[in-house]
């Protein structure tokens, strides 16, 4: 493997395995992506084969089908403890896109998160997140705490050095852990590619010539134009575009996402 | 001559960049530029932050682009690290944006923390500044050697070279004392793009490489492969048949067949395997940066926080040590309080013992003493752990020899190890740990022994006055022991006296004291639970003892006839009229709680090791 994909590999074990000795109450949010796959596989090598805490899918009912098989298929053949969220009380109510993206997306997502996290009261969450995903992602620290209302201060991020990580936090506060800060969407393929890592196929063109280049829920999400059909073909297209990987994802419009993390969105 | 191609040996390399400097001295311009000007920006960036701008009635700027938070545009400062990825000529950047406000320090270590060279901004028309000192002086602390000096906004200055050539010298006298050795200074303008990306002909009088350039000039680190072995632990698990250790090598390699030795607890084994997840074939070593996984060839108790090495080149041990360290919590640092310091994967609590000198980093020389460190501070420190902790000087080794302090919940502050600071102990320490190293062992190890046993070897101190009922608990404590199955000696001291101390004068209480305690460490090498009182021994003879029998569990019992305060690090404290049974019951659940006796008392032993 090439020897930065191993400097990241290294260096988000290192994070998983600080974040499994000092959280009792652990648990990963999967959302079936490229992303969360790579860092389920990351759980995999940190633990030699082994996914030692819960995987969480937040549902919001609005996902691509094709996500829910694959989610079902690796949950099985990885042995995986799968816990499920969904705001049904919102979607009740008919939450949904057209009352407002970020209203929706706070609603079922955000709030959908801080309903399952209280009620299983886990105390550190892992995310795929990535630095070069959007700006306010750039800013986060690999331990970054939430208070009580799972609201991230930016203002009062505490120091991270020489990997000596914010593990202790007063009661009733969570922090969400970071492992994949440090890769760009392109180190994410290549890693896929190196590990041979089984990624869902909405990833690839077949036949149509549109694929998705970034995964979230139906209405929200458009597939790109591409005829990408392989993980070679995909990291060949990425090296030479300028297009952002989220252009396809509309919560990112205007401050959509500084407002939506603010308040505990991944 | 043959010479290599520029850029065929870094095709893929990584380099991580921070840029420092004081609030407002252009750290973000200069970054925005330097993507604007090698076309390095997403499509449609540039334009929608200007379109923003015009909506907002307010003059583009471009440290606008990377400044995500609304607040951070409106005040036109930077409040936290933003990391953003360039690559240029095949090589891959990194480029950590660090804030310059001095409330936002914390934020700039983060980030400076993280990188392998700085670029440090300066404006030439404000000239050095407080926090161009401070950021000087905390990546000469972060142990950033690499610096360039951008010196910017020459615009401002009439691209005037004396006006450069004056901040240069300042500033070139300044580092010197740091002994950090610039690599060049550049005279740019991040506003107008000269000598960012292109020549500035601005300033014909300036012959040397624009930033750009001098991205491609720093060097990427060395690997620390050759440097001797420190792998702290990090975990142990046993998720199936494997009993891994954990953790990431710091410096050095590993290979199958390696003698490890484990400190501080001295014990040592060799390395069975290398586990690796989804790796074929199946590695035989492992080397500097790798998180990896061993297993042994004995089943030894090891913990996090140890750190191994081989036998030829051991890490430094003691409770004490002299540093420089940088506070940034909200609270000051102060003497004669407890923190929790952690430094690789050991955590332990501290205190500081003496503050010698609090640094003025304008200009180097120590301020009047005081008994607090206040945040944004540089001082001078002795820190005492509580128990021995494992390091190195950090000019020797990085990584085990930096440490951070917490306060409450927050990381608070950052050090490095200058000197190691002996203690009482270590004469005894050293000799227990030349012991361990050279012991030669049989082929029943401690775990078989525990196995076969049901319990684990421990040191059961009873101290107090004459006449407490020390010996009538440790008569009680024995029966009870063996009993129910367990293999328990009672060791008075007196015992020792007459026989092999029969050559000591009374006041011979050192060698005394070493002989019982290596008495007890042999006897509890044989598998043993020892139950030892003696009236002879005083508060700084039982550390002492503990030092030697190190790692093995050791629990203390205080007893008095009232209260009274019992010696540091007692577990179990009993004064007043007592009912030894109920006392031995208490030692007993002590002795469950620390892993020693695996069940409960009474039931058929049958011991299961496990982390």
């Amino acid at each position: 493997m090439d020897s930065h994909l191993r400097q990241l590999e290294d260096q988000s074990v290192y994070i998983l395995r600080e974040a499994y000795k000092h959280f009792d109450h652990l648990a990963m949010l999967w959302s079936m992506g490229k992303d969360s796959t790579v860092l389920l596989w990351l759980v995999r090598k940190a633990f030699f084969g082994h996914v030692p805490f819960p995987l969480i899918h937040i549902d919001t009912s609005y996902k691509i089908p094709a996500m829910i098989e694959y989610r079902d298929r690796i949950a099985r053949e990885w042995r995986l403890n799968l816990v499920i969220g969904m705001n049904t009380e919102a979607l009740a109510q008919g939450m949904n896109h057209t009352m407002g993206r970020v209203t929706c997306c706070t609603a079922l997502k955000t709030n959908g998160m801080k309903n399952l996290i209280a009620a299983k009261g886990y105390t550190g969450i892992i995310l795929g997140v990535r630095a070069d995903e959007e700006g306010t992602r750039a800013k986060e620290r690999y331990f970054s705490p939430r208070d009580k209302h799972g609201d991230w201060d930016f203002r009062e991020q505490p120091p991270e050095l020489w990997d000596q990580f914010k593990t202790t936090f007063p009661e009733g506060t969570h922090i969400r852990i970071h492992p994949l800060l440090d890769w760009t969407e392109i180190n994410i393929w290549e890693y896929i590619r190196a590990e041979n890592i089984p990624i869902i196929d909405l990833y690839f063109d077949k036949g149509d010539g549109t694929r998705y280049r970034s995964l979230g829920c139906a209405p929200c999400t458009f597939p790109i134009k591409s005829t990408a059909k392989t993980v070679d073909e995909i990291i060949e297209e990425l090296r030479s575009t300028t297009v952002a990987e989220r252009s396809g994802r509309a919560q990112d419009e205007g401050r959509g996402m500084e407002l939506l993390r603010k308040d505990g969105y991944m | 001559m043959p010479t290599l191609a520029p850029s065929a040996p870094r095709a893929r390399e990584h380099l991580n960049i921070v840029i420092v400097g004081h609030v407002d001295h252009g750290k973000s311009t200069l970054l925005g530029r330097l993507y604007a000007d090698t076309g390095s920006l997403p499509d449609g960036k540039l334009d929608k932050v200007r379109d923003i701008c015009r909506r907002q009635g307010k003059e583009f700027e471009y440290a606008f682009l990377f400044d995500a938070f609304l607040e951070e545009q409106e005040q036109g400062i930077t409040i936290d690290t933003a990391r953003t990825f360039f690559k240029w000529e095949g090589r891959h950047y990194i480029i950590i944006d660090a804030p310059g406000h001095k409330e936002f320090l914390k934020n700039m270590v983060s980030g400076a923390a993280r990188a392998e060279a700085a670029l440090l901004v300066i404006d030439a028309h404000e000239g050095v500044k407080e926090q161009s000192k401070k950021h000087g002086y905390l990546l000469s602390l972060l142990g950033i050697r690499q610096v360039a000096v951008i010196v910017n906004k020459m615009d401002l200055v009439g691209y005037r070279q004396d006006v450069f050539e004056a901040i240069e010298k300042e500033y070139r006298a300044f580092l010197a004392l740091l002994k950090v050795t610039p690599e060049r200074f550049v005279p740019v303008s991040a506003k107008l793009g000269a000598n960012i990306a292109r020549q500035g002909e601005e300033m014909p009088w300036y012959t040397g490489p624009t930033v750009l350039e001098t991205l491609g000039l720093f060097r990427k680190e060395a690997s620390q492969e050759r440097q001797p072995l420190r792998f702290p632990v990090q975990d142990v698990y046993k998720f199936d048949a494997r009993r891994i250790i954990a953790g990431r090598i710091a410096t050095g390699k590993v290979r199958v067949g390696d003698r490890l030795v484990f400190s501080p607890s001295n014990k040592s084994a060799m390395i069975k395997t290398i586990e690796a997840f989804n790796v074929e074939p199946v590695p035989t070593e492992a080397t500097a940066g790798q998180s990896t996984g061993i297993t042994l060839d004995e089943q030894i108790f090891i913990m996090r926080g140890e750190i191994a090495s081989h036998e030829d080149s051991v890490p430094l041990v003691s409770t004490a040590f002299r540093c420089n360290l940088f506070w940034m919590g909200r609270r000051p640092l102060e003497a004669g309080k407890k923190y929790l310091l952690r430094l690789a994967t050991r955590e332990v609590e501290c205190e500081i013992v003496a503050l010698h000198r609090i640094i003025d980093t304008m200009d180097l020389a120590a301020r009047e003493t005081k008994t607090s460190v206040g945040r944004n501070e540089v001082a001078e420190l002795t820190i005492r752990t509580k128990a021995p902790i494992t390091f190195d000087l950090y000019s020797d080794f990085e990584a085990t020899g930096r440490f951070v302090l917490v306060d409450q919940y927050d990381v608070s502050g950052g050090g490095i190890v200058t000197e190691v600071v002996k203690d009482e102990h270590t004469v005894l320490r050293e000799e227990a740990r030349r012991r361990d190293i050279a012991w030669v062992k049989g082929d029943v190890g401690a775990e078989d022994r525990a196995r076969h046993f049901g319990h684990r070897d421990a040191l059961v101190l009873i101290t107090g006055k004459r006449h407490t009922g020390k010996s009538m608990l440790a008569r009680q404590l024995e029966v009870r022991l063996v009993a129910d199955g367990r293999h328990a000696y009672l060791l008075d001291g007196a015992n020792l006296r007459r026989g092999l101390d029969a050559d000591l004068a009374e006041e011979d209480t050192g060698e005394i004291v070493r002989r019982f305690g290596e008495v007890a460490r042999l006897l509890m090498d044989t598998g043993l639970i020892v139950i030892s009182t003696t009236n002879a021994f005083a508060g700084a003879d039982h550390q002492a003892i503990r030092t030697l029998v190190h790692p093995t569990p050791v629990i203390t019992v205080h007893m008095s006839k009232s209260e009274e305060a019992p010696p540091p690090d007692t577990d179990l404290v009993f004064a007043g009229p007592k009912d030894f049974e109920a006392i031995a019951d208490q030692v007993i659940e002590e002795l469950k709680r620390r892993g020693v006796l695996a069940q409960a008392i009474g039931a058929k032993p049958q011991f299961h090791y496990s982390i």
